[in-house]
């Protein structure tokens, strides 16, 4: 583990980075912030649950009011974290590592998931991973979305709308949360499964 | 639990009210749960429902109050929808049980008047029945989440403020209730078309648990901030929160 203590966060190693100084740093603040939503996001599901089940209580922030000034208080970091790395993203072309996917291929790599014969190189993505990547963040982008469709469903009308009005907008909302849980389970799975995947993204190799 | 006529009691709210906010306002409100709350004294850490987290989410409301008023379009209306949409039965919800609700005396009724207005003479019901009135079918939203479709009827705010010669430019419409509940709104939302001083509900004369005499229906706020039984009206300049708001809730919530 000598190689750890001395974290190159600067990305100006010698080594290839893998991920670049502000996928680092948004990847972290986004993780926070996004355990804030979830966490306060609950409380103000079980105020009127969509469906016949609740939260534990002690889901972050109390009670409702607590609950509510977490998830309005960590909305304006994830917002702002996700606006950033989406314009740096799209300026230095990085999500073109995304693309294409081929149904083939993606057939092919969960079929040498399954069998282990799965190339571990944490460099390049397969065309699973690719899927699932591109995919959370289209969850991303809906569930900020469909947020601020629930906050201002008079000035933002034409948003609401988009969702179906205002109680559809909820369901898109929990939904996309219900995704992102699931995401977040596997995510966190796969990292200590392959640990030099979590250490490329504290140092960025 | 009857709480009767309002008449004199409302006038000394409002100069309540008006006197004692600001120090109202920096109560806690972070409510721990019992595990919570055990978690936190076993580890001596407050970080996450503690004084020091409450501090900066207050600071974070407050911005978002701030972000709200600038998103906040006078002209643009809250969705109405056809009489086919109401929710029926339409839900009953406060902080205290329906059979609690106050009975206000129509009788010795008066709409007290305080703050920056010109003519502070009290209202009777009579004379704010006589008061032009319009029809809504809006959509209420809980801040719980959950929604209904309502049909209000009664005589727009902006109207009332303009004969009574209240101070347009002020910045805030403080509202006192039978009960003891209090609102405050921004003067923006005070002159939007559709904020109403609300007389009847579906048609009906509004029902005690809807908020007899007069409820204050405004479809671009939350739900809370529609203050029901109102006996009292002040035009200020001062912040004076409200009974929730007190509590936690944003204060500007609007829709």
């Amino acid at each position: 583990m000598t190689d750890t203590a001395n974290l190159d966060l600067s990305g100006a190693g010698t080594q290839h980075i893998i991920h670049p100084l502000y996928v680092r740093i948004t990847h972290w603040i986004n993780a926070l912030a996004m355990l804030v939503m979830i966490g306060s996001g609950w409380q103000i599901y079980n105020a009127s649950p969509l469906f016949p089940f609740t939260f534990p209580r002690s889901a972050l922030g109390g009670w409702l009011a607590g609950g509510l000034l977490w998830h309005f208080a960590a909305m304006w970091v994830l917002t702002v974290n996700a606006l950033v790395y989406l314009t740096v993203g799209l300026a230095s072309r990085r999500f073109g590592k995304l693309l294409p996917i081929r149904p083939g291929d993606v057939a092919r790599d969960l079929g040498a998931a399954f069998s282990g014969r799965l190339d571990r190189d944490v460099a390049h993505y397969n065309a699973v991973q690719k899927l699932v990547y591109v995919a959370i963040l289209l969850t991303g982008v809906v569930i900020v979305i469909s947020g601020f469709a629930i906050w201002k469903p008079v000035q933002l009308r034409e948003l609401t709308l988009l969702f179906g009005g205002y109680d559809a907008a909820r369901y898109v909302h929990f939904f996309a949360m219900a995704v992102i849980v699931l995401f977040l389970i596997v995510h966190v799975i796969m990292a200590l499964l392959v640990p030099k995947s979590l250490r490329a993204m504290i140092r960025g190799h | 639990m009857e709480r009767k006529n309002p008449r004199v009691d409302a006038a000394l709210l409002i100069k309540d009210a008006a006197k004692l906010l600001p120090s109202l306002a920096r109560r806690l409100f972070l409510r721990n749960t019992a595990s919570l709350g055990a978690l936190v004294l076993l580890t001596g850490c407050d970080i996450v429902d503690g004084p020091t987290s409450e501090r900066a989410l207050r600071k974070v409301s407050e911005f978002n109050d701030w972000i709200q008023a600038r998103l906040f379009n006078p002209n643009r209306l809250a969705d109405t929808y056809p009489e086919s949409a109401i929710t029926r039965p339409f839900r009953f919800n406060a902080y205290y049980d329906e059979s609690e609700a106050p009975d206000v005396d129509e009788d010795a009724y008066r709409l007290a008047l305080d703050g920056l207005i010109g003519n502070k003479q009290p209202w009777t019901l009579d004379q704010l029945y006589a008061l032009p009135q319009e029809t809504q079918i809006t959509r209420l939203i809980c801040v719980e989440g959950w929604s209904a479709i309502g049909k209000w009827t009664g005589a727009p705010l902006r109207d009332f403020l303009r004969r009574v010669g209240a101070d347009l430019t002020a910045k805030y419409v403080h509202f006192v209730c039978a009960e003891g509940y209090s609102a405050s709104i921004d003067m923006p939302t005070a002159l939007h078309p559709q904020t109403q001083m609300t007389f009847k509900f579906d048609g009906e004369v509004l029902p005690t648990k809807f908020g007899f005499p007069m409820r204050i229906r405004m479809p671009v706020k939350l739900g809370f901030k529609n203050p029901k039984h109102v006996v009292g009206l002040a035009v200020l300049n001062n912040y004076t929160g409200g009974y929730w708001e007190d509590r936690g809730y944003n204060w500007f919530s609007g829709l």
